[in-house]
């Protein structure tokens, strides 16, 4: 098992958030799971290039990401959370008032 | 003295506004008022002294144009021609001034009117003063100006604004020939002054054009016009003509004239009577030297002039409109002049226009009476009956009825003058000299002599018409006009009195001086060319001959050899009529016809019936809209230039230049603006994928 390996898992992970991001007309919490998804695809290139060279200061930052992403998730679904109650709707396709 | 005479309306011009808007209307209107009768006085002194063989002099105000050959001053000319116009000018203009005191006593803008009326005159002084064709332009185009602002008076009405800009309009047209004709003049004899100019062509002197290699006399002179050569003489005269056919409202350019109506009644009085119109008429007689040897322009002047005393005496039989059927017997009072003048007769053309000036200013001027009595009611189916409703009025309008239909006693020289009113008197002279120049082989003379008779016929019926319909029969006013008619001033009626006397006895009194064999040609003294009876071509070779001899004496030469040849004529036969009996009576005859004619038809029970011209037949409505030259014009020129203007406007300015230009760039703006704020749809994921690809394009650029 090389670093390429994990460097591809990481890869297709993130490929399927931005996916995820863009495919997705449905609701606004799948593409909160899908920015999670791609913080954890650069996690685990961190940790990868971590093992690869030695240093520890790549798993160091996984954490400091891992921990932006929980403030991140708290604070969407906090915005979600009003959101619904404003519009009562979640769909993506609804929230569309920036267009001119 | 006699710059005064100019200058003092200019100054009642000048002065009307200031005036008006620190004294009120009233201080206007007398200043202007007594400016205007002070020259008036000093007129009828000029013009007494003048009469009195007080000789020609010019008075030299300053240097106006001095540049190479050409050379203007401004200048006041008196001589027995300009004395003439000074009288007619100042003594009706002021009359009119007085009358618009009464007339115009409601209208909010007084000082203005009383300021474009001494303009008016000023402008007409100014012309008429004149002692070159310079300044003789500058009269023109200011009564041009004047009248434009006096017709168009009543701003707030369209057809008021519209009878204007027409007036202007066709008054440029003529003005093309006179602007050619004065630039003709000066490239052929190098000046614009009338003195070198008709010395010249009185003495067959020699003149050297611009470009011209060698000096030839002026009547073997042949210039380059329009591509054609044509003698130099005959073309001045004709484009100098087509100015004053414009000026005048002759036959073709005469369609302002009846428009003009749409101004206060005083200024179609000071329009027809004195100013404006009179202008062409005294053009040709200020250049009488030139139109005796041109028979060609002679000819042209004499069939227009025709045409012109016929078409309007036509038209004016079955007008409506008070004003307007006054207006048609100007034009055609104006053709029996220019006739007259093209047969050689000036002197009788500056008599008939002398006394018509009288008559028609108090027909005007009647006129404004009656409308002003009936609430601004012009058209004569709503008067009539006011025969006791305004006795002096109806005097004075029956004076000068009487005038312009010619009625006089025949035969009749108490002390070598005829008597009758100033229009018999007048009228009669002109078809006599018409009927000379059938002997004497005048072109058209003899259609000249008929034609004016048959447009006697024609006046006499629509002046009587117009006094029927008017004066007697019922009052077919509506009740509330009969209940409380407009009361007319004193201010109003004044003004009749002088011109009443004048119709009756301008005739007479002026019939010496003006056209008498004996009296014109030592009242004239040269100011306009007097033919010497029949034998005019022979004789004014010879004095051709005797001219040149006597090189700079020739002017002195040429007045002694006329008095001498003309008191020949005065011993010969008592006045100088060669004339056979029948032609003295027959414009009373036919003048009678016209009158008998309106009798008939208009002093029944019934005034308005069908008559012989039945309204909806052919020829009545031939006649009502003007032998179609309007609708002509309309067509020709009219509907052409609007279509033209149209197209540029459309396809030209807004099409091209807009299109191309500003609006084309903006349209294009505007549409990739639109299509750009497509892109802003407003979903996030459209802005994360943007996002996306731009962090992957800098990936790729940034990957180097």
């Amino acid at each position: 098992m090389g670093l390429s390996s994990y460097l591809t898992v990481a890869g297709i992970l993130f490929a399927i958030g931005v996916a995820g991001i863009f495919l997705n007309r449905k609701n606004v919490i799948i593409i909160l799971m899908s920015i999670e998804l791609m913080l954890l695809s650069v996690n685990i290139n961190f940790v990868a290039f971590s093992m690869f060279l030695g240093d520890l200061v790549g798993q160091v930052f996984a954490f400091m990401v891992l921990t932006v992403a929980a403030a991140e998730a708290a604070i969407g679904l906090a915005i979600l959370v009003t959101f619904f109650r404003n519009r009562g709707d979640i769909a993506v396709t609804s929230a569309n008032t920036m267009r001119n | 003295m006699q710059a005064l005479i100019v200058l003092l309306p200019l100054f009642g011009a000048m002065l009307a506004m200031p005036i008006g808007r620190t004294g009120g209307p009233r201080a206007a209107e007398a200043t202007t008022t007594v400016l205007v009768a002070i020259a008036a006085l000093l007129s009828w002194i000029t013009f007494i002294s003048v009469g009195f063989g007080d000789g020609e002099k010019t008075i030299v105000l300053f240097d106006w144009i001095n540049s190479g050959d050409l050379k203007a001053s401004w200048s006041v000319r008196v001589d027995a021609l300009s004395a003439t116009m000074m009288i007619v000018v100042t003594t009706v203009s002021s009359l009119v001034h007085l009358y618009s005191i009464g007339y115009m006593h409601e209208d909010p803008s007084r000082p203005r009117f009383f300021a474009y009326l001494s303009l008016f005159t000023f402008a007409m002084l100014a012309l008429v003063t004149s002692d070159n064709l310079l300044q003789l332009f500058f009269g023109w185009e200011g009564v041009g100006v004047a009248s434009y602002l006096l017709i168009g008076f009543w701003h707030h009405k369209k057809s008021a604004n519209d009878a204007a800009i027409k007036a202007f309009i066709v008054n440029r047209v003529g003005d093309v020939g006179l602007g050619l004709g004065i630039m003709a003049c000066f490239f052929v004899f190098k000046s614009v002054e009338y003195d070198v100019i008709l010395e010249t062509i009185r003495n067959d002197g020699f003149v050297q054009p611009y470009g011209a290699l060698a000096a030839v006399h002026i009547s073997e002179l042949s210039i380059s016009f329009l591509g054609r050569t044509v003698p130099a003489l005959e073309i001045i005269g004709i484009l100098l003509f087509i100015g004053a056919m414009g000026k005048s409202a002759q036959f073709l350019l005469h369609t302002w004239l009846p428009d003009a109506m749409e101004g206060p009644t005083p200024v179609s009085a000071l329009i027809h009577a004195a100013t404006m119109v009179t202008a062409g008429v005294v053009l040709v007689c200020r250049m009488s030297d030139l139109y005796a040897v041109t028979p060609g322009a002679s000819a042209m002047i004499t069939v227009v002039g025709l045409a012109t005393a016929l078409f309007a005496a036509t038209v004016g039989l079955v007008q409506t409109d008070i004003k307007r059927v006054i207006a048609y017997s100007t034009a055609s009072q104006l053709g029996y002049m220019f006739f007259a003048a093209g047969v050689g007769a000036y002197g009788a053309a500056m008599f008939h226009l002398t006394t018509h000036a009288a008559f028609k200013a108090l027909l005007f001027l009647g006129a404004g009476a009656v409308i002003h009595f009936n609430h601004h009611e012009q058209d004569m189916r709503g008067l009539g009956g006011l025969r006791t409703q305004m006795p002096v009025t109806f005097l004075a309008m029956l004076l000068g009825t009487l005038a312009i239909t010619g009625v006089g006693i025949p035969l009749l020289h108490p002390g070598g003058v005829p008597v009758g009113f100033a229009g018999f008197v007048s009228k009669d002279v002109m078809l006599e000299e018409a009927f000379l120049g059938i002997e004497a082989g005048k072109s058209f003379a003899y259609a000249a002599f008929w034609g004016g008779l048959a447009a006697a016929v024609l006046t006499g019926f629509y002046s009587w018409r117009l006094i029927f319909l008017t004066f007697t029969g019922e009052w077919r006013a509506p009740a509330e006009v009969r209940r409380h008619p407009h009361s007319v001033p004193t201010t109003m009626l004044a003004p009749l009195a002088p011109l009443a006397l004048g119709a009756v006895v301008a005739g007479m009194a002026l019939y010496k001086p003006f056209v008498s064999a004996e009296g014109a040609p030592k009242f004239w003294d040269g100011a306009i060319h007097i033919a010497s009876e029949a034998h005019g071509d022979s004789h004014s070779a010879e004095h051709v001959a005797t001219a040149s001899h006597a090189d700079s004496h020739a002017a002195a030469g040429h007045d002694d050899h006329h008095a001498t040849e003309d008191k020949a004529h005065a011993e010969d036969d008592h006045g100088g009529h060669h004339v056979p009996n029948w032609v003295l009576i027959a414009p009373l005859i036919a003048g009678s016809i016209g009158l008998i004619a309106a009798i008939f038809q208009y002093t029944g029970a019934n005034p308005l019936k069908p008559g012989f011209l039945r309204e909806g037949g052919i020829v009545y409505e031939f006649l009502k809209n003007r032998w179609y030259i309007d609708d002509l014009y309309r067509m020709l020129f009219q509907e052409p230039a609007r279509r033209l203007g149209q197209l540029f406007w459309k396809q030209g300015d807004e099409g091209t230049i807009d299109g191309g230009g500003p609006n084309g760039i903006a349209s294009i703006l505007n549409l990739g603006a639109q299509r750009t704020v497509g892109i802003q749809t407003g979903f996030v994921f459209h802005y994360a994928f943007a996002m996306l690809l731009g962090v992957i394009i800098l990936l790729f650029v940034l990957r180097v």
